[in-house]
């Protein structure tokens, strides 16, 4: 039967290749007029050539056939005939009998170096070559042979699961470091190399509320008096305030002028916006900062969105499919082995899911879903309203409860800030005060860590269709802790620190992200040490059985997120926070494995892997990028920056830096009045966000209109297939009919011939 | 043209980077590893070819149920028994990141068909629950379970209805899944 063998035996997949390359040239060259392609009543035949049954031992025709690939093969250009020597599924001799007669005169092979095309462009040819390329190269440079080994080993023990919440990790881990990079190359550096002169600007410049030094944290001893750098005490490391607070770390350090070195009008001179220096700039190195900073924040943001969007949608076109599943059984028994796992325990414990979960879907396949009676399903409606009061309402109570304590924080500063500046005499002790700067970020963590213990509790009593719906509804929950959690901090940042008048309130915030993130790091190792390996040890020696702790990937991945938006959020007031975060990626990625491999066991429920990568992806674009650009976009574009501290003091918004820059290249040079009106009508006007929105909605609304058809199109193929089945049948059956009448016929005859 | 079994000549090397996906030094890893496997007597042979027995001690294949069948498949000698250097390479290229869904599906295919006639009719399906439920008794499926299972599976994946399933409708299932590029690994 010709359908056993398609694709089967050396034959075969030649004619088969030697089709493809034939379609390729015609399709690389022009489209095929219709004309050349063989009629035939059925339509999937049109265009093909048929493959009939060969036999391997029919060696001419095979020779004859490799021949065609071959000269098919030749006319190909050189990355297609590497792409198409490498996806045939035949073994290396036969290929290298095709390839060595490839070496013509004619087509004179230049050397090897230049055949020899890496896998990265092998990868871009298959998809749409030129704009995907250069992404493509930087993703596969990503995949470096960084922890290739400790990776492999988790991959081994745990299957795929596990392994793809420490890739999140390296993802979020080359994230930080190009965010680090830009603003070390570009901010850090000039800054540290021409350090601002010591003095701060004396109070009756610019008034304030009360007269204290720029940053609100340090208790002065007296208040008049410049402040050197404070001595080095342990709990700045906690704090980020003390001795880092004058320091290259926070926003209030950078300078509002232009840096200049040979120069006489130097720049150090604080003048409101810093713009004077331009005579100077013509002789000497010249490097405004405040354009600087705002540059390279804008940038650096604009091409981590581009880099997520491009990886978030690489990920969802490879788990996206367009026909709904419905061969659940058939994919769990092909695609379900997971060839890495490698420890022999493993191996046993793999077989063992898969045993239960063959019979669980078995069960779910042959059982008659009864119909629920009302009163079961009105309790299980029940049950559900009532675990999502409980889950919600725990959200709403610890967000107040934030609130409140926040603005607790806040008034106590300010008292303490004003009491001290007026009496001028009683100062709190420096260290209980800035300790107690850690009540907000120790409050935040613990909530972080406790309450989706009190989800899961939640959701134990509810009862779930599938075990999928179960986890979405987990990790929904969770998020919706977080989102609401950080709006409330970010509403307190931007909406009360930033207009309360307080000195250098950018500095302020970002000590506080920097005290949040190590919190969170903090209390993620108590929760490692606590859920991990205190709970295996009292399993072990208490409950004495063997069941490990499973390794909840979902939930450390939202974490991961959380601590990435707070990394996000904060590189505007403190451009060396990327180095932190990178510094505790790190740490936490050694600190997981060893917890992972010496504790937990491998998930016993099914996880569908690139779906949830694709999920995590998109969070980590949707609700934690986008926020913190909202919120850095908002930040910069409406809230009046710190008059006494860092680049962008006397300017009414930090936008203005770019404004001012524009019309001052306008005034310079006439030649570009465009520049200034494109950047009038492009970056000012909302109206062109709305155009850009709407047009992105109508791309979306056709893709989806395309899937659909797509969809019915598949159906309608399904059916056709099913039919020609059937046709097959009833033709071979008429043929096998032929045959025996034709076999009794004269059989008959001579019966007959012998009755006469 | 073979290797000689202590050193790999530049151009054997490009032309193995050209004919499949690993890169060079998933190459030359290979290459060690190999060489290794070999006893010694065999190693100064132009083709050597490592015995089943051998191949199945590596450690990524050691515990895996379809280790017999995967070297089957990958053999070209007569009797499908050892692997040359050249098989080998084969091997790891058809298991390694970079090889296209269309590659892997089609080893796949041949590694589950269990009697190498072409299609997975209903002992290659039985063979095929069994190796991935395991060795054990509890673990495996009643024979009842099995049949159901089966028939199952059959009605889902057999399109033509003709009682097997065969490359096309196996892709196709494959097609469906996306966890299957990146379970279908295996890396030195």
């Amino acid at each position: 039967m010709p359908s056993r063998t398609i694709g089967r035996n050396r034959g075969a997949i030649l004619s088969q290749y030697y089709n493809r390359t034939l379609q390729l040239r015609m399709r690389r060259q022009s489209r095929p007029s219709l004309r050349d392609l063989p009629h035939s009543s059925r339509p999937s035949l049109r265009g093909y050539r048929v493959e009939s049954d060969f036999s391997e031992t029919d060696s001419r025709a095979e020779s004859v056939r490799r021949q065609a690939l071959v000269s098919n093969l030749q006319k190909l250009s050189v990355s297609d005939r590497v792409r198409m020597l490498r996806t045939m599924p035949l073994s290396m001799a036969d290929k290298r009998q095709s390839s060595v007669s490839l070496v013509l005169p004619e087509d004179p092979l230049p050397s090897s170096g230049q055949i020899r095309v890496t896998s990265a462009q092998v990868l871009c040819h298959r998809r749409r070559p030129g704009s995907y390329c250069t992404a493509c190269v930087l993703v596969t440079a990503h995949s470096l042979q960084l922890w290739q080994v400790a990776l492999k080993r988790v991959g081994g023990r745990f299957g795929t699961g596990v392994l793809s919440y420490f890739l999140f990790l390296k993802t979020l881990l080359f994230f930080n470091l190009f965010l680090f990079l830009v603003t070390g190359l570009f901010l850090v550096l000039p800054q540290a190399v021409h350090p601002p002169p010591a003095v701060h600007p004396p109070p009756a410049v610019h008034p304030p509320p009360a007269v204290h030094p720029p940053q609100a944290v340090h208790a002065p001893q007296t208040p008049q008096l410049p402040q050197g750098p404070a001595s080095f005490s342990g709990l700045e490391l906690l704090t980020g305030g003390g001795y880092f607070s004058d320091s290259v770390m926070y926003y209030g350090y950078y300078s509002d002028t232009t840096l200049n070195r040979d120069c006489d009008n130097n720049g150090s001179l604080p003048s409101p916006g810093g713009w004077r220096g331009l005579d100077c700039a013509r002789q000497g190195l010249s490097y405004s900062m405040p354009l600087a900073y705002f540059f390279t924040i804008g940038t650096a943001f604009f091409i981590t969105c581009i880099i997520l969007v491009f990886s978030m949608s690489r990920s969802f076109g490879q788990s996206f499919r367009v026909e709904q599943s419905t061969s659940l059984l058939a994919m769990k028994a092909f695609c379900s082995w997971d060839f890495k796992v490698v420890k022999t325990s493993s191996v046993a414990l793999m077989s063992e899911n898969i045993g239960t979960q063959l019979r669980e879907l078995l069960a779910d396949v042959t059982r008659n879903h009864a119909n629920q009676t009302a009163g079961q399903r009105l309790w299980r409606l029940l049950v559900h309203g009532l675990a999502w009061t409980v889950c919600s309402g725990s959200t709403v109570a610890c967000a107040l409860a934030v609130h409140y304590l926040a603005q607790h924080m806040h008034a106590v500063r300010v008292l303490q800030a004003r009491g001290e500046g007026g009496a001028g005499g009683v100062a709190a002790d420096p260290l209980l005060s800035e300790a107690r700067l850690l009540a907000l970020p120790v409050g935040v963590s613990l909530i972080n860590l406790l309450l989706p213990g009190l989800f899961n509790a939640a959701g134990w009593m509810e009862e779930y269709d599938s075990p999928s719906v179960r986890n979405s509804v987990a990790i929904a929950r969770n998020l919706m802790l977080k989102v609401s959690l950080l709006s409330v901090l970010c509403f307190h940042w931007l909406g009360r620190e930033a207009t309360s008048g307080l000195q250098c309130w950018e500095s302020f915030v970002g000590q506080e992200l920097y005290r949040f993130l190590l919190m969170d790091f903090l209390f993620t190792l108590l929760d490692t040490l606590l859920g991990e390996f205190l709970w295996r040890l009292f399993s072990e020696k208490v409950l004495k059985k063997s069941r490990r702790p499973v390794f909840d990937i979902a939930r450390n991945v939202l974490e991961l997120i959380y601590g990435q938006t707070l990394a996000w959020l904060g590189v505007l007031f403190t451009p060396l926070l990327p180095g932190v975060q990178i510094i505790k990626l790190l740490l936490l990625f050694y600190i997981k494995m060893s917890s992972v491999m010496l504790n937990c066991q491998a998930p016993r429920k099914p996880y569908r892997a690139s779906k949830m990568t694709t999920v995590f992806i998109t969070l980590l674009c949707f609700p934690s990028f986008l926020g913190a650009s909202v919120c850095v976009t908002y930040t910069m574009w409406s809230i009046a920056p710190s008059r006494a501290c860092g680049p962008f003091r006397g300017l009414s918004t930090m936008m203005q830096a770019g404004r001012l820059w524009v019309e001052q290249l306008r005034d310079a040079n006439p030649h570009l009045t465009w520049l200034a009106t494109a950047h009038s009508y492009l970056v000012e006007n909302p109206l062109f966000l709305f155009v850009a929105a709407g047009v992105f909605l109508i791309i979306i609304y056709f893709n989806s209109q395309v899937v659909g058809g797509q969809r019915k199109v598949i159906a309608l193929l399904q059916e056709q297939i099913k039919n020609e089945g059937e046709d097959k049948k009833f033709l071979i059956r008429q043929l096998q009919n032929t045959h025996a009448k034709k076999r009794d016929a004269p059989a008959r005859r001579s019966q007959q011939d012998s009755a006469c | 043209m073979g290797a000689t079994a202590s050193h790999l000549g530049k151009d054997l090397l490009s032309e193995y980077q050209e004919l499949t996906f690993l890169t060079k030094q998933e190459i030359l890893l290979a290459h060690k590893r190999f060489t290794e496997l070999l006893s010694r007597e065999d190693k100064n042979l132009p083709e050597p070819r490592a015995p089943t027995e051998a191949i199945l001690t590596l450690p990524e294949l050691k515990s895996n149920p379809f280790r017999e069948r995967i070297v089957r498949v990958f053999s070209t000698s007569e009797s499908r028994d050892g692997l040359t250097f050249e098989d080998f390479l084969d091997l790891l290229s058809a298991f390694s990141d970079s090889a296209t869904l269309e590659i892997k599906s089609h080893y796949a295919f041949r590694i589950f068909d269990f009697d190498d006639d072409g299609t997975l009719d209903e002992n290659d399906l039985e063979k095929l629950v069994n190796c991935l439920t395991g060795e054990t008794d509890d673990t495996r499926l009643t024979p009842d379970e099995m049949k159901q299972l089966i028939s199952n599976i059959l009605e889902e994946s057999d399109i033509d209805k003709d009682g097997t399933v065969n490359l096309s409708e196996f892709q196709h299932v494959i097609s469906r899944s996306p966890d299957f590029v990146s379970s279908f690994k295996i890396v030195l």
